[in-house]
């Protein structure tokens, strides 16, 4: 297997604050807004997102949860074991606020899907928008983009995106692993970097 | 990828007993149930998990509670659900269970959740036909949903089963509710008393790993929970042996009143399965009270419903 990285540590930064940025661009002082990160690892990056906007804007006033979509899946019982749930914690009505749904990377669209479902069945939201870290773009399997997006990657299907967080992995940084049994497959993706999500 | 998370299965393909449970198995249940949980305290309590899954409920003896638990459970889960009860029924015209159950399955039912009168009915059942099959209490034998909730509504109150000290207080010989729950908090590895009269205790029960006790007072003070159990008036038959001269007997040397309560000079976790015949073995006062989690165990009851059917039903696989 071979593991090239996309974003490294300062990078990933750089990436966080600037997401930062864009969603103060967008929603002001955030006042209004639910982050509303997926389990379990978009917990991981709208935590940190939650961390530093409180920095930037120097106020604690974030309206957070965190949404397990285990239930809302479609591949429940095309795997070969069920999924365990993890937590939800959300505490504040979303009815009429905008959401930002947060995960970590987008790959077939079905997550988010289910992400959408489960949230519905907390309210009405006025909008919903979704953050992502890394976007594999070219691996969509139903028509979901993303509003806000940390890097694109252009990756084959036999490869695997592995977004490591200083929490759980030790540092901070975005892998590309390709698995070698393939030799026809085309070696390194290319990556792009965007000013703003579309 | 952004939402992988932990996969974990049961360990067995129906709900028989607790006795085919691992300890592993109703952590996995438990964990579960706490998703569960969780969906049911949400405006739109309903998650589309087993929207292609049907869902037999036959009820070959009366039940309302444990009914009605399994059939929101169900569509909370978004399955399609059937009801059937024996009182209006072909069972009435000779039909066999084999049979019966067959000519439903042939609708293309998914699973059969079953409570009979005799021991054993839903084992037998599950050797024979070709559902999933959840037990709902069969006969004096188990009824491990029951078990389940009770452990987990002990865990939710005072954070943990082991080694807590629970007795199980009343008609221990024909309750399915007592073994289940011996057998389930021994798993999680509680201490378990039983105390009732002579009468109404098992024979060597105590090589099950349960202290036997039959005086209240002494159970009382021993322990941290007292579940209270129903006394089954329906299976001590008329003309049939009688166990105790009397209920007003009973209830004065088994019954929890306020009193009694008071005495243990503690707080102790008051259950009771349901229904309840207050003033028998336990009065308003004491099953109303802040002791009690009697309707914390029908909530759970539900979300612990959902979790066992969940975890069966993960393991049904389509051939297309």
């Amino acid at each position: 297997m071979r593991t090239s990285v996309i974003l490294g540590s300062r990078a990933f930064a750089l990436t966080l604050t600037r997401l930062c940025y864009q969603l103060i661009e967008d929603h002001g002082d955030l006042r209004r807004t639910v982050l509303l990160g997926l389990q379990p690892r978009g917990v991981l990056l709208a935590r940190r997102l939650r961390g530093e906007l409180a920095r930037i804007l120097g106020h604690d006033d974030l309206l957070y949860g965190e949404l397990d979509i285990t239930f809302h899946r479609d591949d429940f019982r095309r795997r070969s074991v069920p999924l365990a749930p993890s937590a939800t914690q959300l505490d504040q009505t979303i009815d009429g606020r905008r959401v930002v749904l947060i995960d970590d990377v987008l790959y077939t669209g079905r997550s988010i899907r289910a992400g959408l479902d489960a949230l519905l069945a907390f309210g009405r939201p006025s909008q919903v928008q979704l953050l992502i870290l890394i976007d594999r773009r070219f691996q969509r399997e139903l028509p979901i983009q993303p509003d806000y997006v940390g890097r694109w990657v252009d990756s084959l299907s036999g490869q695997r995106v592995s977004v490591e967080w200083a929490e759980t992995e030790s540092m901070d940084q975005v892998l590309l692993e390709t698995t070698s049994t393939d030799p026809t497959r085309g070696p390194s993706p290319t990556t792009g970097n965007v000013a703003h999500g579309h | 990828m952004g939402t992988e998370a932990k996969s974990e299965e049961l360990s067995t393909d129906h709900l028989l007993g607790i006795g085919d449970l691992s300890e592993d198995d109703i952590g996995l249940i438990f964990r579960t149930a706490d998703g569960f949980k969780e969906v049911l305290r949400r405006p739109i309590k309903k998650v589309p998990s087993l929207r292609d899954i049907t869902i037999a409920n036959l009820f070959f003896e009366n039940s309302t509670r444990t009914r009605i638990s399994f059939e929101l459970a169900e569509k909370r889960l978004s399955a399609d659900v059937i009801n059937f009860s024996s009182g209006a029924s072909s069972v009435k015209k000779g039909e066999t269970l084999i049979d019966t159950v067959n000519n439903i399955l042939a609708m293309k039912v998914d699973m059969v959740v079953m409570r009979h009168p005799d021991p054993g009915a839903a084992v037998f059942l599950s050797r024979h036909v070709n559902a999933r099959i959840v037990n709902a209490g069969d006969g004096t034998h188990e009824h491990p949903t029951q078990a389940l909730l009770d452990a987990y509504s002990i865990r939710e109150r005072l954070g943990s089963v082991r080694g807590r000290k629970v007795v199980i207080v009343g008609d221990i010989l024909h309750s399915r509710v007592a073994l289940s729950n011996m057998l389930c908090l021994r798993k999680l590895g509680a201490e378990v008393m039983l105390c009732g009269p002579p009468t109404l205790m098992p024979r060597h029960v105590a090589s099950m790993g349960v202290l036997v006790e039959h005086d209240l007072d002494k159970a009382l003070r021993w322990c941290d929970v007292a579940n209270m159990l129903r006394i089954q008036s329906e299976r001590q038959s008329e003309g049939g042996p009688s166990y105790f001269p009397t209920l007003r007997e009973y209830a004065m040397l088994y019954g929890l009143d306020r009193d009694r309560y008071d005495r243990i000079g503690r707080d102790i976790v008051i259950m009771h399965p349901g229904p309840i015949n207050r003033g028998v073995e336990i009065t308003s006062d004491v099953a109303d009270s802040g002791a009690s989690i009697i309707l914390e165990q029908v909530e759970n009851g539900v979300a612990v419903r959902m979790a066992v059917l969940y975890l069966l039903a993960g393991r049904i696989h389509r051939d297309n």
